[in-house]
Parts: C-alpha cells; sequence; structure tokens
C-alpha cells in the first residue's frame, strides 16, 4: 500500500512537470515519425511483399520497438539533472520507498511511450495498415514492459556514473548492437545464419518477432508469449537493480 | 538528542592507477543537547559534510555508533528519517516546480495527508515570508528566497531536529542576517539546530555550542565563550617581516609573560599573554633592543579563529 502510494505521488509529480513542458514527447516522436514517411516506402520493393499495407505491418512493430528501448535508455539524463539539482537527496532523506522513487519515473516514461506509441499507430494507419485492436494492445504491453525496463537500467547507470558524459557513451554502446541485431529495421529472416545465431542471444529481437507476430494477427505464434515473458523477466531484473542503485547511491 | 560515539567513514579514492583510502571521519563523539543550535566548524575537506550526511543516514558509517532523536542510526535509519530535517548544500529545488508544490509534494513523502500538506505548505510559506512568490517557478527566485524555500522543505514535516549543511553560504550579508533570525526561530519553536559552517561569526554569534573539526576529527567542543576563554588572556599580534620573525621568536619565547607564541605565516608573531597593556611595552623593549623592526602592533581579544589556530595550527581563514 505504501508502495503503490509512494509511486503515485512520485509518478503524479513527474507527469505534472511533463505536462508542463509536453514538447519532448513530440521531440521524441519526431525521429520515427521521419522514418515511417522517409523509410517505410522503400520497404514494398525491397522486402518483395505485394502491398504497402504488408510492408508497414512488418516495419511499424519494429520502428515502435525501436522507440520503446531508445526513449527508456535515454531517460537517465533526466535524472542527472535531478541528482545536481539535489531533488534526489532530499527525497532520499525522506521515509519515501526506493523501489518508489524509481518505479514514480519509469511510470511516466512507460505513459510517454505509450501516447508516442500511438502516434506513430494512428500515422500508420494512414498508409492502410490494419491491426486487431485485442493484439494491438498486447503489443502495447510488450512496448511497456521493454520501456520499463530501458528506463530502469538506464537510471540505474546514472546513479552509478552521475555524469552525462559518462553516460552518453554507455547507452549509445549498448544500443547500436542491440538496435542492429534485433531486426528492427530489416526482418532478421533476410540475414544469414551466423547473425541470426547471435540475434537469437538478443531479447529484443524476441521482443520485435513477438510483436510482428501480434500485428500480423498471429497470436498462435509462440514468439508471441516467448517474447513477452523474456521481456517481462529482464524488466523485473531491471527495476529491481535499478532500485537498489537508488538506495545505495551516494551523492 | 544527537550522540555519537566513535563514528568513522572512509572513501577510497583513485589517483592514477593507485587506490588510497581516504578516512574522512576518524572516530566522532558528539552530544548535542535538546533546543540547542550546535555549530559545527572546520574548513572544507575536514569531514563536516560526511559526518553530516551520515547523521542524516545519506551514507553508511563504516564504524561506531550514533542514537538520533532516540533513534539508532544503523539499526533504524528508517525511524531516524521520520524524526529529522536536512537541508544539503547544493540546493534542493527543482526550475520547474513552485515552492508550494515542492512544499505540498516533500509533506507527502514523509506519509503526510494531501489537505494537512496543504495547510502545512501555506504556514511555512507564510512563516518564511514566501507567500508573494509561492506559485512561481524556482527558477525565478533569488539565492536567498530559494534557500529560505529549501529550509521550510527541511522542516515541513516538523522534525525534532534539523540538519542545515552550509545554510547562509553564497548569500549577500543581508540575506544571511536574515537566514540567521529564521534559524534562531526554529529554536524557539523548540528545534535542535545543527549547522554546518566554516563563518566564524556566524558559529560565535548564532550557535548555543560548538564543535571545531579537523582532518576527520574533533579538536574542540563547547560554547563559544568557554572555547575563548580556554585561550587565557589576550593576544598580542606583533608585525614583522619575514626574515626577522625567527629571531623575534627566540627572544620573546623565553620571556614569562609569553603563555605561548605562534608564527604567522607571512611574517609576525602572535602571543598568548595575561594582561596585554602590561605586556605591549615590555615585548617593544625586547624587540627594540635587538634592533628588529616592528611594522606594526595589536592587541585583542581572543577570537574564534586564534581558538582554530591554537587547536589546528593553522588560520581557517587560510585553509
Amino acid at each position: 500500500m505504501k508502495l503503490a502510494r509512494d509511486t503515485w505521488l512520485i509518478f503524479q509529480r513527474q507527469i505534472q512537470l511533463l505536462l508542463r513542458n509536453p514538447v519532448w514527447v513530440f521531440v521524441g516522436v519526431f525521429q520515427p515519425v521521419m522514418y515511417l514517411l522517409l523509410f517505410a516506402p522503400l520497404l514494398t520493393k525491397a522486402l518483395h511483399v505485394p502491398t504497402q499495407a504488408e510492408a508497414y505491418k512488418i516495419f511499424v512493430p519494429g520502428l515502435l520497438v525501436l522507440l520503446a528501448i531508445f526513449g527508456g535508455l535515454f531517460q537517465g539524463f533526466g535524472l542527472i539533472a535531478e541528482l545536481r539539482a539535489g531533488v534526489i537527496e532530499r527525497s532520499r532523506v525522506t521515509p519515501i520507498s526506493r523501489l518508489a522513487l524509481l518505479l514514480g519515473r519509469a511510470l511516466r516514461d512507460v505513459v510517454s511511450l505509450i501516447v508516442q506509441a500511438i502516434i506513430i499507430t494512428l500515422l500508420a494507419l494512414l498508409f492502410d495498415l490494419r491491426v486487431f485492436i485485442g493484439y494491438l494492445l498486447l503489443a502495447y504491453l510488450m512496448l511497456a514492459l521493454i520501456s520499463l525496463m530501458t528506463a530502469a537500467v538506464s537510471y540505474g547507470v546514472a546513479l552509478k556514473v552521475k555524469s552525462e558524459d559518462a553516460l552518453a557513451p554507455v547507452m549509445n554502446t549498448v544500443a547500436q548492437p542491440v538496435l542492429l541485431l534485433s531486426g528492427i529495421l530489416l526482418p532478421l529472416y533476410l540475414a544469414p545464419g551466423w547473425l541470426q545465431g547471435i540475434a537469437n542471444y538478443n531479447p529484443f529481437s524476441w521482443a520485435v518477432e513477438g510483436t510482428r507476430a501480434l500485428f500480423a494477427g498471429d497470436l498462435s505464434n509462440d514468439k508471441v508469449w516467448q517474447g513477452l515473458t523474456i521481456i517481462a523477466v529482464l524488466a523485473v531484473a531491471g527495476v529491481v537493480w535499478a532500485a537498489r542503485q537508488f538506495a545505495r547511491s551516494v551523492r | 538528542m544527537i550522540e555519537t560515539r566513535g563514528l568513522r567513514k572512509s572513501f577510497r579514492s583513485r589517483a592514477g592507477r593507485e587506490t588510497k583510502t581516504v578516512d574522512a571521519v576518524r572516530g566522532v563523539n558528539l552530544d548535542v543537547a535538546e533546543g540547542e543550535i550546535f555549530g559545527f566548524l572546520g574548513p572544507n575537506g575536514a569531514g563536516k559534510t560526511t559526518t553530516l550526511r551520515m547523521l542524516a543516514t545519506l551514507i553508511e558509517p563504516d564504524g561506531g555508533h550514533a542514537t538520533i532523536a532516540g533513534a539508532d542510526l544503523r539499526k533504524n535509519p528508517a525511524e531516524v528519517r521520520r524524526r529529522i530535517g536536512y537541508v544539503a548544500q547544493g540546493g534542493s529545488t527543482w526550475d520547474e516546480s513552485t515552492a508550494r508544490e515542492e512544499l505540498v509534494l516533500h509533506a507527502r513523502l514523509y506519509g503526510i495527508g494531501k489537505a494537512e500538506a496543504q495547510r502545512r505548505a501555506a504556514r511555512a510559506l507564510d512563516a518564511f515570508q514566501l507567500t508573494e512568490y509561492a506559485d512561481r517557478k524556482c527558477k525565478t527566485y533569488s539565492g536567498g528566497q530559494r534557500r529560505r524555500v529549501e529550509i521550510a522543505l527541511g522542516i515541513i514535516h516538523e522534525p525534532k531536529i534539523v540538519f542545515l549543511d552550509e545554510p547562509t553560504t553564497g548569500l549577500d550579508p543581508q540575506s544571511r542576517a536574515h537566514m540567521w533570525d529564521e534559524i534562531r526561530r526554529l529554536r524557539a519553536e523548540g528545534m535542535t539546530v545543527f549547522i554546518t559552517t566554516h563563518y566564524l561569526d556566524e558559529a560565535d554569534a548564532l550557535c548555543d555550542r560548538i564543535a571545531i573539526m579537523d582532518h576527520g576529527e574533533l579538536v574542540a567542543e563547547g560554547t563559544p565563550a568557554e572555547l575563548k576563554r580556554e585561550i587565557s588572556g589576550e593576544v598580542v599580534q606583533v608585525g614583522l617581516d619575514a626574515a626577522n620573525t625567527p629571531r623575534a621568536a627566540e627572544l620573546l619565547d623565553t620571556e614569562a609573560y609569553v603563555n605561548k607564541l605562534e608564527t604567522v605565516e607571512q611574517g609576525g608573531l602572535r602571543l598568548f599573554v595575561d594582561d596585554g597593556a602590561t605586556a605591549i611595552p615590555q615585548v617593544l623593549r625586547r624587540l627594540d633592543g635587538a634592533g628588529l623592526h616592528l611594522r606594526s602592533i595589536e592587541l585583542h581579544r581572543p577570537s574564534l579563529d586564534d581558538v582554530f589556530l591554537t587547536k589546528t595550527g593553522r588560520s581557517l581563514r587560510e585553509s
């Protein structure tokens, strides 16, 4: 109960501040929208699919996962600003739950991600993408778990390195291979065997394939529950680890 | 209110390839009584902030124990958090929030209900004369206003003790005087106030009792008056050329009326004597007789800086 209340307090404050300056939600969505408008049209021919709608069914899920990964990984920068302002230290002298300090912030990131995902989905509808709403909601659950995990990890790392200069290279180093090995831009069935072999060890490639299956309306595909399970387990692990950094962090 | 025994903390720091351990706090014993303003004095890097952060549950001590407002620091930090307030040196407000939002949120972090939190925020804004700016963003405040918001945050849950880390650093003289009044008001309301400072005048004017810390250890403790009395008598400060100083020290050290003698770094001596009026003529005669030229001579009552100098071997202003 205390955890729920404390998390709600932090979440409320973070959302209030986000609404005061909502431009960041739209800045975050700008790059994926560009991909949607300027890159996706190439895919009908590149992927040898009959219609544009088919191409979008493959591309949009990947794009949304990309948004969830990157959106989350870069949330740590905001936390470093809060550290520097003394806001985190001020919270840590109160009896508030340390887990709530993390969850309240990570949940704001999840909410802002879902808003961005809705914007992308609506735009994709204009390009004849059609998804059954129930499957779409499951796909959003996948996205929410991904951003919960990546945001938590980003916060944990931010508390460890304590400076933007150190956080940026760490996040870029992690994000690049994760991105390329997850079949986000082009599906991995196009990849040679060795590359598929490596990608099998990337949890995000499972998430991308699961989300694609949902967009294709293929709920019976094993990748759906496998992807969700893998990401859920990692999200819990990420949150537990990052909450410990909040409890421990000095300065 | 606060009792510590043998409180210790060391940090590992890396310089190049070597790791070395820095003993930031080496066994501190403190006793702070209820309802007093306790000043923690020392140069930068003496271990004041580390001690304070340990007492405020922000970092864990390596050894020793402490009881704060009746709760055991190491066994029950959660209870300590409920009973203390802490105001950090570097600020604690968010640019884009208003003072009222910060106060309400902070009260709620202590488990206070929404309506009560709003009432307390309004009362605190009033008490700290902030009502006029209450709904403006913190980034628009002056240094003094912002510091007052931060102190208000530290006491919004009505703690028994409030820790203020260098509350007046960076403030202009007027805001500083204002802040002293606020701190005295907290004491009048029955709160115990624990402040760190490196201003001697502040410690002297504001604090009921002070402790002086240097290199991680307490070197003196008492009321400002007691500490000054420890240095009995008066101080004669003699200005000399650096080249003449050692010779003068040699001559005067053997004089019976000089209780203690210290060399000033830039040249000159400080003589601790019982009675300045009788000592000065004798000093003049002795130095004149040896042909040593004086640049200045002055007499003053011991200040906290003299206490600091005697205890640590250097002036607080120099360090």
